[in-house]
């Protein structure tokens, strides 16, 4: 028989804390009985004694210190998983909220161990997602962790969204049909409501929402529930990827609202805060979900992460873009000048990067020419932001032959390259090529991260 | 055994007190409950003790009994390290994949060096030798690169009593028996050293060699030495990594140390990967015949981090006192401050700056110190070259951690986030990094590589800094209207930019460059200057001075010039003579050849 304990000393925020407790293990999930409620849970989080701390999910609303009580389970939180998972919805603590019940033999803590990185194996294909200013400039490999730093009211869900849509994930190679052996796992931390019934609808339109896991939490949900979201959908794609041995793509939205949920937290718990209020362990938490994505070497599974996050006021250098971009492997960032130029997807390529990119492309991978064409192209659109600014204080008229003809590369780029639109989709051949003939604007002696072979093969100037 | 026995009545994450603890010692290391967690006495006031544990505490209840070990966290030094992994206290990372799970368990208690393995030992010594501290008395080939002395711990001295064969043992095989004063000493194929403390040796020497990277703008413009010390600061994406592993993969140090800490667990699978593939110029061997690594990715366990540091720099001066050049890499140190503010918050000390504790600089300043050449116990030569990534938050270097830094390293190779963004790699600002070490390695220059090597290299200075002048006025009126001599400035800085300090670590022939053959590209670039110089001053307009194909040829030297064939920059320097001789001799200033 468990234990009941009756009487809490304190509630503050979501914690409650209570006394004379004989057995609680640290990181336990309790179960709370509060009359006149359904049955809440929460974890213990902090130990002193016979003083317990416990992190309440849902919310303490209602709870006085004399009308619940609390049993330790003796457990770290776990999950249900079985393949049933997909096409079912869950919320933040991995409860079925899409009308039926679900129950499976096994059950998953949540928590996830840190992969060792013996056990890792490098990720080096990469994903088409048809998207040229990502396929060619900052190619997706499959097992990345690659996340989408944008700001509020820039389409991040009309990007993810296509992504999803065209993103050739399984396994080409294995003869099977694509559809076989690949997942998305969807979670959502304190969007609103209609966002989440965009992702649905967009699934839906994709075909693949028989093929989607969700875990939501919305805006007006618990935010203690935001915490173990993202942990139970990965422990959802860490089954599926490594039991299972499926290609998962999991989309994570929004992680500025889950990294303020952990400062409210924390700061009801009077923790020290660090920058802006936030905890001093959000980079160590952050990495605790990003570091989930990748391979391991028993498994042919894989785990792809495109995080989403908006960057308060636009800002990269806020603590939530500033930590992720430290621990991620690279970033898509959103830009509101070419949102406002209607250029869509509006990627400013500049401080983009996809880190593993070098390894999964040119040759036997997308196309002998890739590293450097990519490489060439990066470097005549910095260039042309140089020439923009002098063209503003010199004007257009005064600036040299060869910068008017970065300023046509820049325009070109821009219109051709990177505006292609929500709904087109084009094959990483049709992209090379098309870098390509954006450079044949500029003439061959600028071209000097080039070798003489590739401009002999592929300038058409 | 002791009736009485600590136990545990607070846990916050890697926090843990304990009660009952007063026999415990300042920074011994203590293993707590059931599932035998290590940690580490970090404070005891009266009976309570308080200890950080370097693995997940999850599941650990109040009331579990703390267990002393009696001795201070300390590594086992032996056969084994070499071409090893390792985590933050020395537990072999491999081994615990075999145990047949990709993921890191807890409670795996203290493993450390293989104890099985037989290692072909080669006794030195004989019975009735007197040894002292540092003195070697029998050595293993630990590596096809790296024989490993084994030798008489520094505290320790005394005859030898007992003396085995030479022959095959494992590391726990008691080889040497010392008699000194009335303790017997046992000697096998290991000691220990508590991480904290710094091994001792004979005499520190003033630097004098530089350690050679193979990166042209290190090398040339930035240059590290053997026994120094070097930051490398910036924010995410810049290139921290990539220069760690450059520099991991082709500096001309003996052995390396690389420490993972806090960062990617890919970019450790990536060495693990790479490194046994990639050949090592100097001796011909796979890297990892030289390489150690200590990992701690960043969702590994925040108390750990805090000592992986310390593990690495102990096993960087162990290899150091059998006279070996080591290099130790630490990518990043800012996750050590992290991990010290992390444990400092849960222990609600007062912060200083940030959240930092208060002794974040001396701590920083302790391990910086560490790096040395020295002559050691046993009075060979060995060194330790210390090489810190930093990650300031925001990219801003007004943060604690990257000025605490900046005060006690030598050489400052500030990462820039625009050179980034233009794909400048490596984005090494040259305006605002250094070297302290250029007057104490003028000498080493002159010798080794040539007598006007630091002569070129302040020329080639000047120009960018005066490029970095001229920009200023570019970016208001345009390059039209500047003189013709300064617009070479500016066409000559795009070569230095884009044909010499711009390195592509992804070339075969670009990613690691001799000292000879920087200073042969050096000096091509010097003489298309002064040659285009001399044309422009004899009243040759720019736009003839510029011959694209010929810039475009030099910009591009880096790519076609193979080490085997340094010959080609020779016949580049002939190519640019020609050039403005004939130049010049259109103009009717110069002699005309036939
Ligand atoms: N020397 C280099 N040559 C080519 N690419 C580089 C070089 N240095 C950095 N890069 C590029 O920059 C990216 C980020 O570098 P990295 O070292 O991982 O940054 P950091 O550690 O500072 O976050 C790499 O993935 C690579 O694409
Ligand atoms: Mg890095």
């Amino acid at each position: 028989m468990k234990i009941k304990y009756l009487k809490l000393d304190k509630i503050d925020g979501p914690l409650i804390m209570l006394s004379g407790v004989k057995h609680a293990t640290y990181d336990e999930i309790v179960d709370i009985e509060v009359a006149g409620q359904k049955p809440k849970k929460g974890r213990v989080v902090q130990i002193d004694r016979d003083k317990v701390i416990i992190q309440v999910f849902e919310s303490t609303t209602g709870i006085s210190l004399t009308n619940s009580s609390v049993a330790f389970s003796g457990k770290p939180m776990q999950i249900p998983l079985s393949k049933d998972i997909l096409g079912r919805v869950f919320n933040g603590i991995g409860e079925p909220i899409d009308g039926a019940g679900f129950y499976a033999e096994n059950k998953y803590e949540i928590g996830g161990r840190p992969i060792n990185p013996v056990g890792r194996k490098y990720p080096r294909n990469y994903i088409q997602t048809g998207i040229s200013s990502i396929d060619g400039l900052t190619t997706l490999i499959r097992g990345q962790k690659l996340p989408i730093f944008s700001g509020d009211g820039l389409p991040h869900n009309q990007l993810a969204a296509q992504i999803v849509k065209q993103a050739k994930i399984a396994e080409a190679d294995a003869g099977n049909s694509n559809t076989e052996n690949f997942a998305i796992v969807f979670a959502a931390m304190g969007i609103k409501h209609d966002e989440a019934e965009y992702f649905k609808k967009q699934f839906e339109l994709s075909g693949v929402s028989s093929r989607v896991v969700m875990y939501v939490n919305l805006a007006d949900e618990p935010i203690v529930e935001r915490i173990t979201t993202p942990r139970c959908a990965l422990t959802a794609a860490e089954y599926l990827a490594f039991e299972h041995d499926m290609h998962i793509l999991v989309i994570m939205t929004n992680m500025t609202s889950y990294c303020e949920a952990l400062r409210e937290i924390s700061s009801a718990r009077e923790e020290v805060p660090s920058r802006k209020g936030y905890p001093g362990y959000l980079y160590s938490d952050l990495a605790s979900l990003y570091e989930r994505a990748g391979m391991i070497k028993n498994a042919k599974g894989s785990i792809t992460q495109i995080p989403i996050l908006t960057m308060p006021n636009d800002d990269i250098a806020h603590p939530v873009p500033d930590l992720t971009g430290f621990i991620t492997e690279g970033q898509i960032i959103l830009s509101r000048e070419l949102f406002q130029k209607n250029i869509n997807p509006p990627i400013n390529i500049l401080p983009s990067l996809s880190r593993l990119m070098k390894d999964g492309i040119g040759e036997g991978y997308t196309r002998e020419d890739h590293p450097d064409v990519a490489n060439q192209v990066f470097s005549a659109y910095s260039h042309v932001k140089d020439v923009r600014a002098l063209a503003q204080v010199i004007g257009e008229d005064d600036i040299s032959e060869i910068d008017r003809k970065y300023m046509e590369f820049g325009r070109q780029f821009e219109q051709k390259l990177l505006n292609q639109g929500f709904d087109t989709n084009r094959n990483i051949e049709q992209t090379l090529n098309l870098m390509w003939e954006l450079l044949t604007v500029l003439p061959k002696e600028e071209l000097n991260r080039l070798n003489p072979e590739l401009i002999q093969k592929y300038y058409k100037g | 055994m002791d009736s009485i026995k600590a136990k545990v009545i607070y846990i916050n994450g890697p926090v843990v007190k304990a009660e009952n603890a007063e026999s415990f010692k300042m920074r011994e290391m203590v293993q707590i409950g059931r599932k035998k967690l290590i940690g580490e006495i970090i404070s005891i006031e009266k009976d309570i003790a308080t200890i950080q544990v370097y693995e997940e505490t999850s599941g650990l209840e109040w009331g579990e009994e703390v267990v002393s070990t009696d001795k201070p966290l300390c590594v086992k030094l032996g056969p084994g390290i070499i071409g090893n992994i390792f985590d933050g206290i020395e537990r072999p990372l491999d081994r615990l994949y075999e145990t047949g799970t990709a993921f890191i368990p807890e409670g795996i208690g203290l493993i450390t060096i293989d104890k099985e393995k037989l290692w072909d030992v080669e006794i030195t010594v004989k019975a009735g030798d007197m040894l002292l501290p540092g003195s070697t008395y029998a050595t293993v080939k630990e590596s096809s690169l790296i024989v490993h002395k084994l030798m008489v711990p520094p505290a320790i001295k005394g005859k030898a009593v007992f003396v085995e064969k030479s022959g095959k043992y494992n590391i726990e095989h008691t080889v040497v028996k010392l008699e000194g004063g009335n303790d017997v000493y046992e000697l096998k194929l290991y000691q220990e050293w508590p991480i904290r403390d710094p091994r001792p040796v004979s005499r520190r020497k003033p630097i004098q060699t530089p350690l050679i990277t193979g990166q042209r703008v290190i090398d040339t413009f930035f240059p590290l030495a053997k026994g120094g010390t070097a930051a490398i600061p910036g924010g995410f994406g810049t290139g921290k990594t990539i220069t760690q592993h450059q520099l991991a993969k082709w500096s001309d140090a003996d052995i390396i140390v690389y420490v993972g800490c806090g960062e990617r667990g890919n970019e450790i699978t990536e060495v693990l990967e790479d490194f046994p593939k990639l050949i090592d110029p100097r001796s011909g061997k796979s890297l990892m015949e030289r390489t150690v690594l200590i990992a701690n990715t960043s969702n590994m366990p925040v108390a750990a981090r805090e000592a992986s540091i310390y593990t690495g720099i102990t096993i960087a001066e162990y290899y150091r006192d059998m006279g070996y050049n080591i290099a130790i890499m630490a990518d990043s140190t800012s996750r050590w401050a992290e991990a010290l503010r992390e444990i400092s918050g849960r222990l609600e000390e007062m912060p200083a700056e940030e959240g930092y504790p208060a002794y974040l600089p001396s701590r920083l300043a302790q391990f910086y110190e560490r790096a040395s050449d020295v002559e050691t116990l046993s009075g060979e030569n060995g060194s330790v070259t210390i090489i810190g990534a930093v990650s300031p938050a925001g990219g801003d270097f007004s943060e604690p951690v990257t000025q605490n830094t900046k005060r006690v390293v030598s050489s400052f190779l500030a990462l820039d986030k625009s050179l980034a963004y233009a794909r400048h790699y490596p984005a090494i600002n040259w305006l605002n990094s250094y070297s302290g070490y250029i007057a104490d390695l003028s000498d080493w220059y002159e010798e080794n590589v040539a007598k006007d090597m630091l002569e070129l290299r302040a020329k080639m200075l000047r120009i960018l800094q005066e490029e970095n002048k001229l920009m200023e006025i570019v970016k208001l009126v345009g390059e039209d209207i500047l003189p013709d001599d300064q617009r070479l400035i500016l066409e000559i800085s795009r070569v230095i930019k884009i044909g010499y300090l711009q390195q592509n670590a992804y070339h075969k022939d670009d990613a690691n460059v001799s000292p000879q053959k920087q200073y042969r590209m050096l000096s091509v670039i010097n003489k298309l200057y002064e040659r285009a110089l001399d044309c422009i001053k004899n009243g040759v307009p720019i736009s003839h001075v510029k011959k694209d194909d010929l810039f475009y040829k030099i910009t591009t030297m880096k790519y076609n010039v193979p080490e085997d064939r340094l010959k080609l920059l020779d016949a580049m320097i002939e190519e640019i003579d020609e050039y403005y001789d004939s130049l010049k001799c259109k103009y009717g200033k110069g002699e005309c050849k036939l």
